[in-house]
């Protein structure tokens, strides 16, 4: 019986290339080096010429005053305010959009995904001609597209004035016009907090018979009407609140003054643009998410659940929907990025976000190119690992669980 | 051992640096095309004729500068450029010159790193509005909604107007000067803003220009004029006697058409120190010694290159007001050439 060897070759310098064992660490050595070099030859090459062209780095300017006027804002703002207020109204008004265009395009998507899988030709075919119409041009184009349409197809406040009118506004309430759209705004008169209480306190309820219906549900199998339940909850307790404080809460609405509508509420046609061409875009990949987290559901999943005596409805939102989240979730996640960073498209059609204040005009004023765009990524960059989070946190919660 | 690393590092950075600050007048002669940054499209201005060759007041320095460093006029490669993007591209060196109305302004010159070279067109920032608005004066735009062209001059000087004088208005910011016009005109502002030669030159291209009226007020001083990088004396001073050459032409008589025939001829020391027959201006600049005349050919001296692209008799038909010859009571006043 002879003993292993279990003598130990000398560590040589040929070692680092010839054996595996080594080899592998001296290729991320000569990687991490040469990274290392690389990003020093960057930082040295930029701050080089940074003061060959006699600029320093520096975010001073940020507490500088800015000097320029914001359409749209969702903070108090002025030409007087600074640079990093202005980045702030442009941040708001990116998380505004973000929101906003998110929440429609999947609402679109689910509606458009689950039609254009519809047993009726006419309606699969028109979602299909809508997916691949919005899906397969640069949404750039949609951008501007619709707001051209704005522009040049709805009225200016001009035509809602005199006896003969070529516009009129809908429900005497809403004008819809070529710089935006006028609506009515809520004024808050005193005693405005009870109302506001009530609402909270009926949404509160709602909630928790859905709970109670839900629960009901399982044990009896009785089905509560909680839709028309919840539709009463909603208004009731809070007009009646309103009406017994003798109006606390008033509409404002918007009068034709000289140039243009004053008073009420007024949302910049440059965010319906916006927001309809990211949603309508967006819309159309969630579609095809949607159809794809459906169609991978069994085929006998449906029909189990139709021999259940479900009418089709049910079966969907049921059935085949909580089963299809687990597919269309993770790819969710990436439109909304595409959605959120795609807002930065902005300036096209002049809505103020944080690349038209920020990235546009004061770094246009300012001449901070560098700091600007620093600034910039970095915010897309945490907004977009926020969305990322909570988007995987909701995964998690739709994820199979593994019993 | 990772001393040596960081040494090279910042020897690599420190020579890419210095290629990248090289001597523009290299540079432009090494690849024998002027970059030239003009306006993505303003009539008279710039913008391309239907051949497609580019043509206008801004233009024509472009030209003559490209005359006077390659001896072609067409030596030049245009870039449109929005008012945002133009100061980028000329920091980074996407254009060696830009030509494209801008207001000196003392920040743009000193802050932002650019060296202005003169003025071309002293202008002045206007209201245009449609003349069924009833509108006599700026002051009366009170709630206004207000176009106006972002990453320029006229969005600071227009909030400030408005401070000025109490009364409020809704911007609408716009990229360029064609899109500004086409909300301007669906009626989706209700006053357009901006130097108040573009204004002109915008209206001469509307249907019926009668039916807009420019308000009396101007609300700043826009002295507009070429620029460069800071940083390169060599190249500022070029450009800034290109300019001045051609402002003199004029005030002397040198035309594209006798340029030629007054370096041989003239009596006059200043204008042959100018053409090159006496003197080394041409060497002391770094350029040949006919390089005024060249540029002069070009497109003209002063007075032709405004009579050509923006003068009375054009569509844009702009007086020559603060841009007259000193000796006609205007501004443009060349230094001696000696």
């Amino acid at each position: 019986m002879t003993s292993i060897d279990t003598h130990q070759e000398p560590f040589r310098l040929g070692m680092l290339l010839n054996d595996t064992r080594y080899r592998s660490l001296t290729i991320q050595v000569f990687a991490l080096a040469a990274f290392i070099l690389a990003t020093a030859w960057l930082v040295s090459n930029t701050v080089q010429n940074l003061s060959a062209l006699g600029k320093d780095f520096s975010f001073t300017f940020l507490g500088s005053r800015a000097g320029y006027d914001i359409s749209q804002t969702l903070v108090p703002y002025t030409n007087n305010s600074t640079h990093g207020r202005a980045a702030l109204v442009g941040i708001l008004n990116t998380i505004l959009i973000a929101i906003l265009g998110c929440a429609l395009a999947t609402v679109l998507g689910v509606l458009i995904g689950v039609l254009r899988l519809s047993g009726n030709w006419i309606v699969a075919r028109i979602a299909a001609v809508y997916v691949e119409g919005f899906r397969n041009v640069p949404v750039l184009l949609w951008i501007i597209a619709i707001m051209a349409i704005i522009t040049e197809s709805a009225p200016a406040p001009s035509a809602f004035r005199g006896e003969e009118a070529s516009a009129s506004m809908l429900f005497g309430a809403f004008a819809v016009t070529n710089r935006g759209l006028y609506m009515p705004w809520p004024v808050l008169g005193p005693g405005w907090q009870l109302v506001v209480l009530t609402f909270l306190a009926s949404l509160a309820a709602i909630v928790f018979l859905r709970r109670q219906a839900r629960r009901r549900q399982e044990e009896t199998g009785e089905i509560l009407p909680i839709f028309w339940l919840g539709t009463g909850l909603f208004f009731v307790p809070v007009l009646l609140v309103d009406a017994l404080l003798g109006g606390p809460i008033t509409l404002d609405y918007p009068v034709l003054e000289r140039f243009n509508f004053a008073g009420g509420g007024f949302v910049d046609k440059a965010l319906l643009a916006l927001w309809l061409a990211l949603s309508l875009y967006t819309g159309s990949y969630i579609a095809e998410i949607v159809r794809a987290g459906i169609l991978a559901v069994p085929r006998g999943q449906t029909e189990a659940a139709s021999a259940l005596g479900l009418r089709p409805r049910r079966v969907m939102s049921l059935v085949i929907l909580p089963q299809a989240l687990r597919v269309i979730v993770p790819p969710l996640i990436s439109q909304y990025l595409n959605l959120t960073k795609n807002s930065s498209l902005a300036i096209a059609v002049g809505y103020m976000d944080v690349r038209a204040t920020l990235g546009g005009i004061t770094m246009n004023q300012t001449g901070r190119e560098l700091e600007c765009m620093l600034l910039l990524m970095g915010f897309y960059l945490l907004v977009s690992l926020g969305i990322s989070s909570v988007m995987n946190w909701y995964n998690a919660s739709v994820a199979l669980k593994e019993r | 051992m990772k001393h040596p690393i960081w040494i090279a590092a910042t020897i690599a950075g420190g020579l890419a640096a210095g290629a990248a600050s090289a001597q523009t007048l290299d540079a432009v002669k090494t690849n024998d095309v002027l970059k030239c940054g003009v306006n993505t499209g303003l009539a008279g201005f710039a913008g391309p004729d239907p051949n497609g060759r580019w043509v206008g007041f801004d233009v024509a320095f472009c030209r003559a500068m490209a005359a006077a460093v390659l001896g072609d006029q067409d030596k030049v490669q245009f870039v449109p450029l929005t008012g945002e993007t133009r100061f980028t591209a000329l920091a980074s060196g996407e254009v060696d010159y830009l030509s494209r109305n801008t207001t000196w302004t003392l920040t743009r010159d000193v802050d932002l790193g650019f060296t202005f070279i003169g003025v071309n067109y002293y202008d002045g920032q206007g209201f245009i509005v449609p003349a069924e608005l009833g509108v006599t004066s700026a002051t009366e735009l009170d709630g206004a909604t207000v176009c106006i062209q972002t990453g320029t001059t006229t969005e600071l000087n227009l909030a400030d107007f408005f401070a000025a004088n109490g009364i409020s208005y809704d911007p609408v910011p716009i990229q360029t000067n064609s899109e500004a016009l086409q909300q301007y005109q669906a009626g989706a502002c209700d006053a357009y803003t901006t130097d108040a030669s573009g204004l002109a030159a915008s209206r001469a291209t509307f249907e019926n220009p009668d039916d807009h009226v420019i308000l009396p007020e101007i609300i700043s001083k826009e002295p507009l004029g070429p620029l460069v990088r800071e940083g390169d004396d060599q190249w500022a001073d070029i450009g800034r006697w290109v300019l001045n050459a051609l402002i003199a032409a004029e005030e002397y008589g040198i035309t594209a058409e006798n340029a030629a025939e007054m370096a041989a001829s003239s009596q006059n020391p200043e204008i042959r120190r100018l053409l090159g027959s006496e003197s080394n201006l041409g060497e002391i600049l770094g350029l040949e010694a006919d390089w005024a005349v060249k540029a002069i050919q070009a497109q003209g001296n002063y007075g032709e290159i405004f009579a050509a692209n923006i003068g009375e008799g054009t569509p844009i038909n702009l007086a020559r007001g603060l841009n007259a010859q000193w000796t006609d009571g205007g501004l443009m006043y060349s230094p001696p050439f000696r």
